[in-house]
């Protein structure tokens, strides 16, 4: 376990952001970090990094507590850009990676390769407050992992992003991983963080409400959902006993059921009724857990 | 330690390239050739003032007003004319002459004048001529009461009048004299370096909140290498801005007048003074630097918008404005308590406790003490500031004054 998180709890003066959060993510993995506005991603990540000191708890990277000497190690996107406006992107491209204990050579090699990587060689020279605001993420993201940290935060990486930089953005992010960085990222956006991490944690109000492995947390929830197009009236669906949620599409209608037995019991009841051209038993989305979890907390 | 020295780098060569900065350098810089070439430009543009025409009753009058006037290396030409006074009034219209002197006799001889010209705002001319012709009218008068030359010198020869301090190591007078000329450069020094790149700081850090790029800074450099690689980089800046400007100034002094080189030195008191005094300049210069730039450096880190940095810069701003005036008021009276009072004060120190140091004869211990406070109390706000930049780092709030300082506080604390 590189970064363990010990019954970490931030306090500002009565109000708590970060609440007993203990977290221990492998080495080489990557991280899921999910919660509601204000539910305390930003701090921990920034307890993480040493910007904030912990009220109580440890935080440690292979051991260690991490400090400005391991800064080089560590890389970090934050939410909201953090650039120079005025400065030229290798000008301060370089400065930040010397910060983080490159030498100018390096960086400005890294620089061109990753510049090539995004397409965008043509910003080497360009003022930062001259590129789109998606244009100004890449170079955001590449100063966060241009000296080869071991450890990366990745804070919304993906927001304010089209579709075709997303897509080249998370292949860069999916490369990191497997060439053994350990990445922490936290995003609003359930899909990029069931499609990219094995591990994750939700918080609500500074508190984990759901901890683990993806696959187990999903499997543990239980519940599924069941999906149906048929050519005859389904309502009666509604009705069946072990069925929570029942919502009608144009083809036929989808079903939250308590557990896979439900399933073959629907099923069964669908037997010589019509026509089926669609029964599809599906594993929660994460979207539904963080919906259930994060909902019946505010209840 | 090496994070110090890139940031350090980083500020002085991005100051440095900024458009701004070269703007105001080479203003600056033809400010200063402009002024030292004051004369020699005025001289172009207005060429040679036509003379002075001068009409009348001028017997035993117009060679000892020309005499008088060349006695005093005017540049008043003066010129006999003949013809009537409307005729030259005309030429004074047309430009031919600067101005009309009429000139006068009283029944006994004394000798009285009109001054005409086209406007009489300027009274440079007028009051020179005025004096001129007092002697004139002083020697005619004293000639008919039978009074020797001698007599007539003993008169007007100016009183002797000296002062003598009676404390063994009390400056001398010329010795004041020269102290309150560098008191004068250290003041303006001070002004001008606190002003400027105290503003020059706040400003940078104040970029940095700004534009979020401080939550990536912190993250890679302690707080302290940050404000100080930023302070000592302006620093440096500020340095070499100086010494071009005084390198300028130098030059064009010396290349425009060999003779006014002298006078100016001679006025700013670098002649012959104490070396020790010299030393107090650049001790006392940097300490209130350091103190004026980390305070603005801790400022600057409290606002989140740039626009906001000004208005909390004010107050600091107020501060040296306060003790420049105080040191003005000082220059005539070094031993008074209230300068003597405010001397120990560190915002006041640099300013008031050189100035008494190079007016007054003071025990080293005084000295020594007022510097031990401003070192104290640099250190204390570097800590202070180092905090405050810390958690000011993470406020990003619409209001920006002094209450902020508490909240920056808490932020970097433990709770």
């Amino acid at each position: 376990m590189s970064l363990t998180l010990k019954q970490v709890t931030k306090r500002f003066g009565k109000d708590t952001a970060v609440d007993h959060l203990s977290l221990s993510i492998p080495e080489s993995e990557m991280f899921g970090f999910l919660g509601g506005n204000g539910a305390g991603k930003t701090t921990t990540f920034r307890m993480i990094l040493g910007l904030l000191d912990q009220t109580e708890g440890t935080i440690t990277w292979k051991g260690e507590s991490i400090n400005h000497q391991k800064s080089h190690l560590i890389g970090y996107l934050p939410e909201e850009r953090g650039l120079y406006p005025k400065l030229k992107v290798k000008d301060q491209i370089v400065y930040l990676a010397r910060l983080r204990g490159m030498d100018r050579k390096s960086a400005l090699r890294e620089l061109e390769g990753w510049l090539e990587r995004f397409k965008v060689p043509e910003y080497f020279d360009k003022k930062v407050e001259e590129l789109s605001k998606g244009n100004q993420q890449k170079i955001q993201f590449i100063s966060a992992v241009l000296h080869k940290p071991e450890l990366l935060i990745l804070d919304e990486p993906f927001s304010g992003l089209d579709p075709v930089n997303v897509e080249q953005l998370k292949q860069a992010v999916i490369d990191l991983k497997e060439s053994g960085t350990t990445i922490v990222f936290s995003s609003h956006r359930m899909e990029h963080v069931e499609e990219l991490c094995e591990h994750l944690c939700i918080l609500h109000k500074g508190k984990p409400v759901v901890q683990g492995e993806l696959k187990k947390i999903k499997r543990s929830f239980g519940k599924k959902n069941v999906r149906i197009h048929a050519d005859f009236d389904l309502t009666y669906l509604k009705d069946t006993a072990g069925v929570l949620k029942y919502k009608r599409t144009t083809e036929g209608c989808e079903l939250q059921i308590e557990n896979e037995d439900i399933a073959h019991r629907v099923f069964d009841s669908l037997h010589g009724k019509g026509f089926v051209r669609l029964f599809d038993l599906e594993e929660p989305s994460l979207n539904d857990i963080f919906i259930e979890k994060v909902g019946a907390a505010y209840e | 330690m090496n994070k110090f020295f890139i940031i350090l780098a980083h500020t002085f060569m991005t100051r440095l390239k900024t458009k701004s900065f070269i703007i105001t350098s080479l203003v600056s810089i033809l400010l200063i050739i402009g002024l030292a070439n004051f004369q020699t430009i005025t001289d172009r543009f207005g060429g040679e003032e036509p003379p002075v025409a001068v009409i009348g009753d001028t017997e035993g009058v117009y060679e000892n007003l020309e005499q008088n006037l060349e006695a005093k290396s005017s540049t008043i030409e003066l010129e006999q004319v003949d013809g009537t006074k409307q005729e030259v009034e005309g030429l004074v219209q047309e430009g031919e002459y600067s101005a009309l002197l009429e000139i006068q006799k009283s029944a006994e001889g004394i000798p009285e004048a009109t001054y005409y010209a086209n406007q009489i705002a300027n009274t440079a001319i007028s009051d020179e001529l005025k004096e001129a012709l007092q002697q004139v009218k002083i020697a005619a008068a004293t000639s008919k009461a039978n009074l020797d030359q001698g007599t007539i010198q003993q008169i007007f020869a100016p009183v002797e009048f000296e002062t003598v301090a009676l404390e063994e190591d009390a400056k001398t007078e010329e010795e004041l004299s020269e102290a309150r000329g560098l008191v004068y450069v250290m003041l303006f020094l001070m002004y001008f370096a606190v002003l400027m790149y105290g503003n020059m700081i706040a400003m940078e850090v104040a970029t940095e909140k700004s534009s979020r790029v401080m939550e990536i800074l912190i993250s890679s450099a302690s707080p302290v290498s940050q404000m100080f690689g930023k302070i000592f980089g302006v620093a440096l800046l500020g340095l070499l801005q100086l010494s071009v400007f005084l390198f300028v100034g130098f030059q064009a002094v010396k290349m425009n007048q060999e003779s006014m080189t002298g006078g100016v030195f001679e006025y700013l008191g670098l002649s012959d003074l104490d070396v020790s005094i010299f030393i107090y300049v650049i001790v006392f210069f940097l300490l209130g630097y350091l103190l004026y730039a980390t305070l603005a450096a801790m400022l600057g880190s409290l606002v989140s918008r740039i626009e906001d940095a000004q208005q909390l810069i004010a107050p600091m701003t107020m501060v040296i404005v306060a003790a420049f005036l105080i040191a003005m008021f000082g220059l005539n009276m070094p031993d008074s308590t209230f300068v003597t009072v405010t001397s120990y004060i560190p915002f006041f120190t640099p300013m008031l406790m050189f100035l008494r140091v190079g007016m007054l004869d003071i025990p080293a211990w005084e000295v020594a003490l007022s510097i031990g406070i401003m070192l104290v109390t640099i250190f204390l706000l570097a800590m202070l500031g180092a905090r405050i930049y810390r958690g000011g780092v993470l406020m990003y709030g619409k209001s920006s004054s002094l209450k902020d300082f508490k909240k920056a506080l808490q932020l970097s604390k433990k709770e």
